[in-house]
């Protein structure tokens, strides 16, 4: 039933919205006038936002995991999406981008050809990334090792093969910035960066409606695991009921407030936010236990 | 006559609690389960002693940290080798989430057994000396529990 739903609903999105206001959107390199590449702060950029987690080969571990060959398979509803090569290579990977062609991947989820990504590609979060960082990251991936695995076609079939129906999607579920508007101390605002941007926790720990946008007025509060299997936690205060200093030092060592260690896919999360600054995985932590008094 | 129905009473309910015990009684695989799970116990229990001080839940002590840290070498360098039996995974038995892919790497699970006991010796020399060390030393530790924990055991 859900999936007929969401074959009528991509499929009437993508059919009447078609045109303009669905059409891929890209900036041009002028955005980045002023601005020049900070390697340090783009492995800062790549690990809040996980590359690894999705573009290393499965099961990389190690100094393996900054080979970003690809291949990692996801499964959904719609099908099954194959993480690509996004090495420097310049035939298979992602070598001969210019940095603007990665800000509008991130931003606005369009492709070089001026195509639409499916939205397994987290865009819908990493829009808010600044324009300083996305140079950065850039930077950083650049300088790492390129590898010429070709990338894996997605095996996704009609109607969501059809990219121009996504189009409709980004027009639906991209319509704010921020969850929380107001982030009132710095701390809360790289907090607020760090969970709804870059780190994207919001992809998985918030459920998602029938056409696969988020429900955001229960941001964070958990939602089926897509694999079927379980639940993945609602990460609200309520929900969680970790301290600050409990969230900062699990994200750092992986050990729960019980001493339990993380579990199932977390655990490539906690390798990316152990490699974070204390401050960053504090500013998390704070954002999280400080979730409902913010507006 | 009272007594021998009171003893006869007796013997009844004697039989009946072995009868109950006996059904009870665990099987080998899950006797190994349990003493499995009993030995994870045990590390979390020696963590959270340093983990308490670790997030300054608690004051730091050396001695206590050393205790602890000395408790988890030793829990690292016990023979396992009668706890994991054939069949006692995920898919065969109940209670358990350890995967079938222990018993199909083998030597990789024995790297990693072998790699949280070096995080556990340097958190023995760290646990004593001062609490930055001890601090520095819980990421390691958690790196080498998870690792194992990412690979061979069953996501809730």
């Amino acid at each position: 039933m859900r999936v007929i739903l969401l074959f009528i609903g991509i499929g009437l999105l993508g059919l009447s919205a078609a045109g303009l206001a669905t059409a891929p959107k890209i900036d041009d390199a002028s955005v980045f006038e002023g601005l020049t590449a900070d390697l340090a702060q783009g492995e800062v950029v790549f690990n809040a936002a996980g590359c690894a987690s999705c573009h290393a080969a499965p099961d990389a571990e190690g100094a393996a995991r900054l080979v970003l060959a690809g291949g990692r398979a996801f499964p959904s509803d719609f099908g099954t999406f194959y993480a690509p090569n996004i090495s420097p290579d310049p035939v298979n990977g992602i070598g001969d981008w210019e940095p603007i062609a990665l800000l509008n991947a991130m931003r606005y989820g369009t492709s070089p050809d001026r195509k639409h990504y499916y939205p397994a590609f987290p865009y819908g979060s990493y829009a808010a990334a600044t324009t300083q960082d996305i140079l950065s990251l850039y930077g950083y991936m650049m300088s790492l090792p390129a590898v010429s695995t070709p990338s894996r076609p997605h095996d996704v079939s009609i109607p969501f093969n059809i990219r121009l129906a996504l189009g409709g999607w980004k027009l639906l579920f991209q319509p704010q910035l921020w969850i929380v508007q107001d982030a009132p101390t710095p701390e809360l605002e790289r907090g607020r960066y760090l969970v709804e941007a870059l780190g994207h926790c919001s992809e998985c720990h918030t459920s998602r409606n029938q056409l696969g946008g988020p429900v955001t007025d229960k941001w964070l509060a958990g939602a089926p695991s897509p694999d079927g299997k379980g639940r993945i936690p609602d990460i609200t205060p309520t929900g969680l009921g970790w301290s600050v200093a409990e969230i900062a030092d699990y994200l750092e060592t992986g050990f729960t407030p019980d001493f339990d260690t993380v579990g199932g896919q977390m655990v490539e999360v906690v390798e990316n936010t152990s490699r974070l600054s204390p401050e960053d995985r504090r500013a998390i932590a704070v954002y999280l236990t400080e979730l409902p008094t913010m507006p | 006559m009272f007594k021998k129905i009171a003893a006869g009473t007796l013997i009844a309910a004697i039989t009946a609690t072995t009868v109950f015990a006996g059904g009870h009684a665990r099987t080998p695989i899950e006797n190994a389960i349990a003493a499995r799970q009993s030995h994870m116990q045990l590390y979390q229990f020696n963590l959270g002693v340093l983990g308490g001080m670790a997030r300054g839940n608690v004051d730091y002590d050396a001695a206590a940290a050393s205790a602890a840290a000395d408790n988890l070498v030793a829990l690292t360098s016990m023979s396992q080798a009668g706890y994991w039996l054939p069949d006692s995974d995920t898919g065969s038995a109940e209670n358990t989430r350890a995967l079938a892919a222990i018993w199909e790497n083998f030597p990789d699970v024995i790297a990693k057994v072998g790699a949280t006991s070096q995080a556990a010796v340097a958190m023995q020399a760290a646990a004593g000396t001062d609490l930055a060390s001890l601090q520095a030393a819980m990421n390691a530790l958690g790196g080498a529990c998870g690792a194992c924990h990412k690979a061979y055991r069953q996501a809730r």
